[in-house]
């Protein structure tokens, strides 16, 4: 086990020096430090200068390894839109993504289990083909559309719920926080339905399908056959094995919600890291783009990594030869 | 040729099409729409690339059956005044190049390092699969979103929107390759060991020509099953892009670049701007599903999970 | 009164093209302390007899005609939630493969003590002070380290093991045992076979054992039931069934046994000629008459009724020759 924790971390590592050298290569060769830094209003002898100064005309290498090194210390460059660090730009505008992406987890976690888990126990009822309908023309709704028509409905039409922005928001040791206000909640609602409408039809078929495989099983058979409650065969027996592929799945796919932020923060105009990464790209703030490429890269990384472990430790099974 | 069409009148295939009514209307709209990408330019009442026929003054005129409707546009025109029917159709002409020519380039990288990494196995094997899975975790809507950002951003905006269908062609396609390659993989892996195989090998056929030529057609019915739903995450991500400002320029829309465009002036009133290019990619995507579906249900291949 | 008491009982698959009938007419009893063999190829629906008893068919399978009557009840009308305290509590069942009959990712702790408190008002500690007796038992060494771990810690044996320790687990009544041994090493097959006699022996339990093995039932059992294509075609007390089969198909399982039976010149096992049908395409008449040496005209046309043979109350045949003077 701890052998396998071990490779599993190098080999994080290794994604991470990548995931760096490309970063790096993106602000070799598109970003100009001096103009982050000073602007285009100085002379060509000072920039010349300051190039020398900041190392910008050593080689390609020593140049990453210097970048390596600054990131390590958590310096991944300057902002010149915001004339601030990219790194503190980027974890000011994160609890608002970290905080969507949260809710539309649980969204996605409250609806799915239930829903996954009658239609593979009750396959033939009408609720479960219902369901089965309904998600499969959800995945075929591009979430930006289900976030349109949730303003189009709710807050053009209705008037119910705001159409756009955080709303109030409190300032929890640093942290800015929409959780905590009526209004923050209110502008919660709608963005994170719409960012869990594009996993939930995917949740809800991946737990059905996995339950449904587990159901035929012999051992559940055996334990009908020592005369277990329903509930406890269902939800301890079924659901304890459906979970395991579930979460090596369903890890990587919530990781994969941090892409849909991007989408639904720009339908929303939601001032998290997606907003100013696209903002970024318009801007050509490279030192930005840069950042958040390795912070979200990393973020990745660490889900994988740890949802990986957690795989290995809830499966009795996993061997570190098998893997 | 006489007995091919035999087999297929008889095949399987066939007979749980013709008892799939979902199936059968979801072939029969995808080919209309197919269709109607293909013949856009004689289909479509006006061309919308012609910027000496579109006036201005037409702007935002709802569809004809609406109050204000014009009954030279049915579905109404857009805020530059074109005509939101040819508009759409060739969006969707856009849509289904870049889908098709994304899974076509997906495929050929994806069947080629799936076989590769199947064949060989051992270090070859574990290193390239490593990079399907990492890049898969990264998901291939954010690596598709990242690449066209960069890539915007080394070509510039101008330039990026002249060479658009190409490039989105080409980051689509490099975002999507790990699904074939482990799909094929699997198969391949699943193949190798059977008889005729072995028999291939002893008899002395080189590894290339046994891959190609006897492992390659065997693992085909998954690829067929994985081509439909990717041609529907091409098309998707295509939308995306284009409403993110990172695919299709207004001046050519796609579908997605048409919502783009749209959104803004829902508030305003002009509903139809976004309604009907969404329900157009809607119903495209869902037909093929729904057939990539039925189609995983009759030929049931192992499929990789995830 | 017999313990458990099967009456004509039919159970069919409801399919698409209509119900495919896998039991037709089965009737058989079990008495206290009584072991049954119950003997056929697979497909014959032994398994399906035992996991009716304890109304647990797959679906779409269900019992169709009968009755089944356990200490007088009718198991056959009980509700699901009735049934659940006769499952595992008087009738316990022991699975095939015990590499597939364990859930993987509960501890052998887990599944004995759930087992136990399904069916006794009783905590978590008193539970597992029994289960750790009852895999004495079954002589699994260090028992208290034991149910902490997980199935796959364990070898085939011990996992079969286990699972009788689980059936004894609520002092039941009957066992039903289907294929026990099949998917064990040879070497174990007696050791486990040997088990279960000897604690059928010391906690008067009656057993029911499901096997193909003629050769097992002929050690273990007092009385057998041979089935095929879904009925019960002879049965007998092991020993006069082993020495004097009656039926044709009988006589021919007898015959396929090493060292039994009349072998010809070379000594060659023997073998019965073709397969068991199918379920859906049984012949009219006896549906052993396709592959049987006697075959006459009647047992093309017509079904042959369980009768009575001979001196013996237990003996029953099948067939329309058998005690007419022509077998």
């Amino acid at each position: 086990m701890f052998a396998f924790i071990v490779r599993r971390i190098i080999q994080a590592t290794v994604v991470m020096l990548v995931i760096g050298f490309i970063g790096f290569s993106v602000k070799h060769q598109l970003g100009d430090p001096v103009r982050d830094l000073v602007g285009i209003s100085v002379s060509i002898e000072e920039r010349e200068a300051l190039r020398q100064e900041l190392g910008l005309n050593d080689s390609f290498l020593v140049q990453y390894g210097r970048f390596l090194k600054n990131a390590m210390h958590g310096d991944l460059g300057y902002s010149f839109f915001y004339k601030r660090p990219a790194l503190d730009v980027i974890f000011d505008k994160a609890p608002a993504t970290i905080e969507l992406v949260f809710a539309a987890s649980l969204i996605i976690l409250l609806i799915s289990v239930p829903v996954g888990l009658y239609s593979a126990i009750y396959p033939k009822r009408f609720f479960s083909k219902f369901a089965m309908g309904v998600s499969i023309v959800g995945v075929s709704i591009p979430v930006f559309l289900t976030a349109i028509v949730l303003i189009y409905v709710f807050a053009v039409q209705l008037h119910w719920l705001p159409s756009y922005g955080r709303g109030e928001t409190v300032d929890v040791f640093g942290w800015e926080s929409g959780l905590l206000t009526i209004d923050g909640l209110r502008h919660l609602v709608l963005p994170s339905i719409a960012l869990s409408s594009i996993m939930l039809p995917l949740f809800i078929r991946l737990i059905r399908s996995e339950m449904m495989e587990v159901l035929e099983t012999e051992y559940i058979k055996y334990a009908w056959a020592k005369g277990l409650s329903r509930r406890r065969i269902w939800m301890v027996h079924a659901f304890k094995n459906t979970l395991l592929p579930v979460i090596t799945v369903g890890g990587v796919q919530l990781g994969i919600l941090i892409a849909f932020t991007i989408l639904t923060e720009t339908v929303f105009q939601w001032q998290g890291m997606g907003f100013m990464f696209l903002e970024a790209v318009e801007r050509s703030d490279t030192a930005l783009l840069v950042a958040y490429l390795v912070v979200v890269g990393a973020l990745f990384v660490v889900v994988n990594t740890v949802v990986d472990i957690i795989y290995g430790l809830i499966n009795p099974t996993v061997t570190v030869a098998s893997r | 040729m006489q007995t091919k069409r035999q087999k297929f009148k008889e095949s399987y295939l066939l007979y749980s099409f013709k008892r799939d009514k979902v199936a059968m209307v979801s072939f029969t709209i995808l080919t209309i729409f197919l269709l109607a990408a293909l013949f856009a330019p004689v289909l479509a009442p006006y061309d919308p690339y012609d910027t000496a026929s579109i006036d201005i003054m037409d702007s935002e005129i709802p569809p004809s059956w609406v109050a204000d409707g014009d009954s030279r546009f049915f579905l109404g025109t857009d805020i530059m005044g074109r005509d939101l029917l040819s508009t759409m159709l060739y969006g969707l002409r856009i849509s289904v190049m870049i889908g098709i020519g994304a899974v076509i380039l997906q495929a050929i990288i994806g069947i080629g390092v799936g076989l590769v990494s199947g064949y060989m196995g051992g270090k070859v094997d574990a290193i390239l699969m490593r990079i399907a899975d990492v890049q898969l975790s990264f998901s291939t809507l954010m690596v598709a979103i990242i690449v066209s950002a960069i890539v915007q951003l080394t070509f510039g905006v101008g330039r990026y929107e002249q060479l658009a269908v190409p490039l989105l062609v080409v980051i689509i396609g490099i975002a999507e390759w790990p699904q074939y390659a482990r799909t094929v993989r699997a198969s391949v892996l699943g193949e190798k060991n059977k008889e005729y195989v072995e028999a291939a090998r002893v008899i002395g056929l080189d590894s290339k020509r046994i891959m190609f030529s006897h492992i390659l057609p065997n693992s085909l019915s998954p690829v067929l099953v994985i081509s439909t739903v990717q041609v529907a995450n091409a098309v998707m991500s295509e939308a995306a892009l284009s409403f993110l400002g990172l695919g299709m320029p207004v001046s050519r829309p796609s579908i997605g670049s048409l919502i783009n465009a749209g959104f803004e002036y829902i508030f305003s009133g002009a509903w139809w701007l976004t309604f009907f290019p969404a329900i157009l990619l809607i119903i495209f995507i869902l037909v093929i599903n729904l057939l990539g579906d039925w189609l995983r249900d009759v030929l049931n291949p192992k499929l990789y999970k995830g | 009164m017999a313990l458990l008491e099967v009456k004509n009982l039919e159970v069919s698959f409801a399919l698409r093209h209509g119900d495919l009938v896998a039991l037709n007419d089965v009737s058989f009893t079990l008495d206290k302390r009584e072991r049954l063999g119950v003997v056929g190829e697979s497909g014959a629906g032994k398994s399906v007899t035992g996991f009716a008893v304890i109304n647990l068919i797959s679906k779409p399978g269900r019992i169709t005609k009968g009755e089944i009557l356990f200490d007088g009840k009718r198991l056959d009308q009980f509700s699901e939630h009735e049934m659940r305290s006769i499952r595992g509590n008087h009738i316990s069942m022991i699975f095939q493969d015990p590499m597939m009959t364990l859930n993987p990712v509960l501890t052998v702790g887990t599944q004995m003590v759930e087992t136990l408190r399904a069916h006794r008002k009783i905590s978590k500690a008193e539970a597992e002070k029994i289960a750790i007796k009852k895999l004495e038992l079954v002589h699994i060494p260090s028992p208290e380290r034991r149910l902490s771990q997980y199935p796959h810690e364990f070898s085939g044996g011990m996992r079969q093991r286990i699972i009788i320790a689980i059936a004894l687990l609520t002092d039941p009544a009957i066992i039903i045992a289907d294929e026990p041994t099949t998917a064990l090493d040879v070497t174990i097959q007696a050791e486990i076979m040997d088990l279960l006699l000897e604690l059928c022996d010391a906690q008067d339990m009656a057993l029911m054992l499901i096997t193909h093995d003629l050769g097992v039932v002929a050690e273990v059992t007092e009385r057998v039931m041979v089935m095929y294509a879904g009925k019960v075609i002879e049965t007998a007390k092991t020993i006069d069934l082993v020495r004097n089969p009656r039926h044709p198909y009988t006589k021919g399982l007898i015959n396929a046994l090493p060292g039994h039976g009349e072998c010809d010149q070379e000594n060659r096992l023997q073998q019965i000629p073709g397969t068991m049908p199918n379920l859906t395409e049984i012949a009219p008449g006896c549906s052993f008459h396709p592959r049987c040496d006697y075959c006459q005209d009647i047992c093309r046309s017509t079904v042959p009724e369980l009768r009575q043979i001979g001196e013996s109350k237990e003996r029953w045949v099948s067939c329309h020759l058998v005690g007419k003077g022509q077998l």
